[in-house]
């Protein structure tokens, strides 16, 4: 479907929003693999969920026309944004909190415990307290 | 016009902040730059037409949840002066 | 004394030696960036795990990530343009909640009518979603734990930190002033859900936030004096049973094609739009109470 490289680079200069939300969604990934500080990982977390939530919003995004609140009794569909993502992302942003709050709390658990934030020295210890 | 490039410059500063997040050192410094970041986010929905997200975002995202990371940190903390407390107590060395 | 690079190469492999350090001066210095705590006991393990931390690691780091970003661009050429209305996302669904969105559920914000009528079973279900998570913070950062010889919990001793907010003077000065209006401004957004941005998500964001500046500012004592776990429990549980409650009158209603006694009455006023405006609240007081909840319990492992 695209011929060229020309054709490449303008498709994704229009769709330049779903380009940095791809971006997003990489380093969080990046960063919630890759680095071994627990916290830092919840970070990566974060960053990966809004990520997804920038390519769901810009999805229901439409050029030149405004938020779904209905202003002056226009119920006209071609005035309004698709105001579906915005709902489903509305419920995201609040459940990634709670998420956030129970890996926290665990993360501090696991401190307690190990005194480490670092994932390969918590798997070491508790390696050394099995065969203890 | 002029808003696609302020949409444009705050796209970067969020690839920014989460490039910075992942580099920087300093789990505090981490935090705050991911306040930031969520911050900037809030604006960008704004500027996507859904200013309930908007809303949402500045007060859970920046908020709420930088609050619950410092405290997490701070916790963190106190288990390392407890245990530094511990260490310099006299008679508790063998 | 000097090794030879095959010495070092071995050193590299068992996990005392890093190629990207000069001395154990160096080691010892970047440890001390991390937190990792004062267990002398971590150090050799920690010295093992500097062998990965070099600079390859951040090399293979970087290069995943490009190579993930540039198979995931791939699928962007079969996306659809950005912010065409001939998108497939904009179909028939999003023309119905826009078009007769107002006249059946009576919201002026779409997505409220949206997320607490058409689709309030989601709404519900993220309300026990947040219980749940109450609930499992409360199992996992429980301090009171350790009771003494007669069965009653130990409470943990709250140490004061670097910076005391509440000896602060103008920390107090400012809170003073700022606290009652955050309070006024999240009850705005909170009641105002079906009318402009906002609802209970971000209301009770904006009261919980409140809340903990209260908290912060004032000592966590008369913050608990006021709202104590007692109250918080039986608050989230009468408005988690008033929701569902309230929503299965309407699923019944509308699936037996009954006419419900509640009016959406006339869109733009305040009393209207029939259920969304006490489902609001509901998701509000709960959304509230548990990011107070979270705070007091990351802050001294308890509410009271």
């Amino acid at each position: 479907m695209f011929t060229s490289f020309e054709d490449l680079w303008v498709h994704l200069a229009d769709n330049y929003i779903v380009v940095v939300s791809i971006i997003l969604f990489g380093v969080g990934f990046t960063t919630l693999l890759f680095s071994r500080n627990l916290l830092k990982k919840v970070v990566g977390l974060n960053i990966m969920d809004t990520g997804v939530y920038l390519l769901l919003v810009s999805m229901g995004f439409i050029d030149g026309r405004h938020a779904p609140i209905i202003a002056n009794g226009v119920t006209d569909t071609a005035h309004y944004i698709n105001p579906i993502p915005s709902g489903l992302v509305l419920t995201g942003i609040v459940v990634s909190v709670s998420v956030t709050a129970i890996m926290l709390s665990l993360i501090v658990r696991l401190y307690e415990k190990y005194h480490s934030l670092n994932l390969d020295v918590i798997y070491e210890l508790r390696n050394k307290e099995e065969h203890v | 016009m002029l808003r696609e490039i302020f949409l444009l410059l705050l796209l970067a500063g969020l690839i920014f902040c989460a490039v910075a997040t992942a580099v920087s050192r300093r789990l505090m410094r981490t935090v705050i730059i991911f306040m930031a970041y969520s911050l900037i986010m809030s604006v960008v929905w704004l500027l996507l037409e859904a200013p309930d997200l908007s809303i949402t975002e500045a007060a859970v995202g920046a908020g709420v949840t930088g609050i619950l990371f410092y405290l997490a940190l701070r916790r963190i903390h106190q288990f390392d002066k407890d245990a530094a407390d511990k260490e310099n107590e006299p008679g508790e060395r063998e | 004394m000097r090794k030879s690079f095959l010495q070092k190469l071995s050193a590299w492999y068992k996990g005392s030696y890093d190629f990207t350090l000069k001395t154990a001066d160096h080691m010892d210095a970047r440890m001390a960036h991390e937190y990792t705590g004062k267990e002398h006991k971590l150090r050799e393990v920690e010295r093992k795990e500097l062998v990965f931390s070099g600079v390859l690691y951040n090399i293979l780091c970087v290069l995943f990530c490009l190579i993930f970003i540039g198979v995931l661009l791939w699928s962007v050429l079969f996306l659809p343009p950005h912010g065409s209305p001939d998108n497939p996302a904009v179909n028939e669904v999003m023309e119905r909640y826009v078009a007769a969105g107002m006249e059946e559920t009576g919201a002026v914000n779409t997505v409220a009518g949206m997320i607490l009528d058409y689709r309030a079973f989601d709404t519900l279900g993220e309300s026990f979603v947040l219980f749940t998570a109450v609930c499992a913070v409360t199992i996992l950062m429980n301090n009171t734990k350790e009771s003494a010889a007669d069965g009653t919990p130990i409470p943990m001793t709250v140490k004061p930190g670097i910076v005391e907010y509440s000896k602060d003077n103008i920390v107090r000065t400012v809170s003073r002033f700022l606290i009652p209006f955050i309070f006024v401004f999240g009850a705005y957004v909170l009641l105002n859900g079906h009318l402009s941005p906002g609802g209970g998500f971000s209301g009770g964001a904006i009261l919980g936030s409140a809340l903990i500046l209260y908290a912060m500012v004032y000592g966590e004592d008369r913050a608990a004096a006021v709202f104590s776990e007692r109250l918080i429990k039986t608050v989230v549980l009468i408005s988690l049973s008033f929701y569902a409650i309230a929503k299965s009158y309407s699923f019944f209603t509308g699936a037996n094609h009954l006419k419900s006694i509640i009016s959406t009455g006339t869109p733009g006023r305040i009393l209207s739009a029939g259920l969304i405006l006490p489902l609001n609240i509901a998701v509000g007081i709960v959304v509230c109470c548990t990011m107070y909840s979270f705070y007091m319990y990351f802050r001294r492992g308890r509410i009271q």
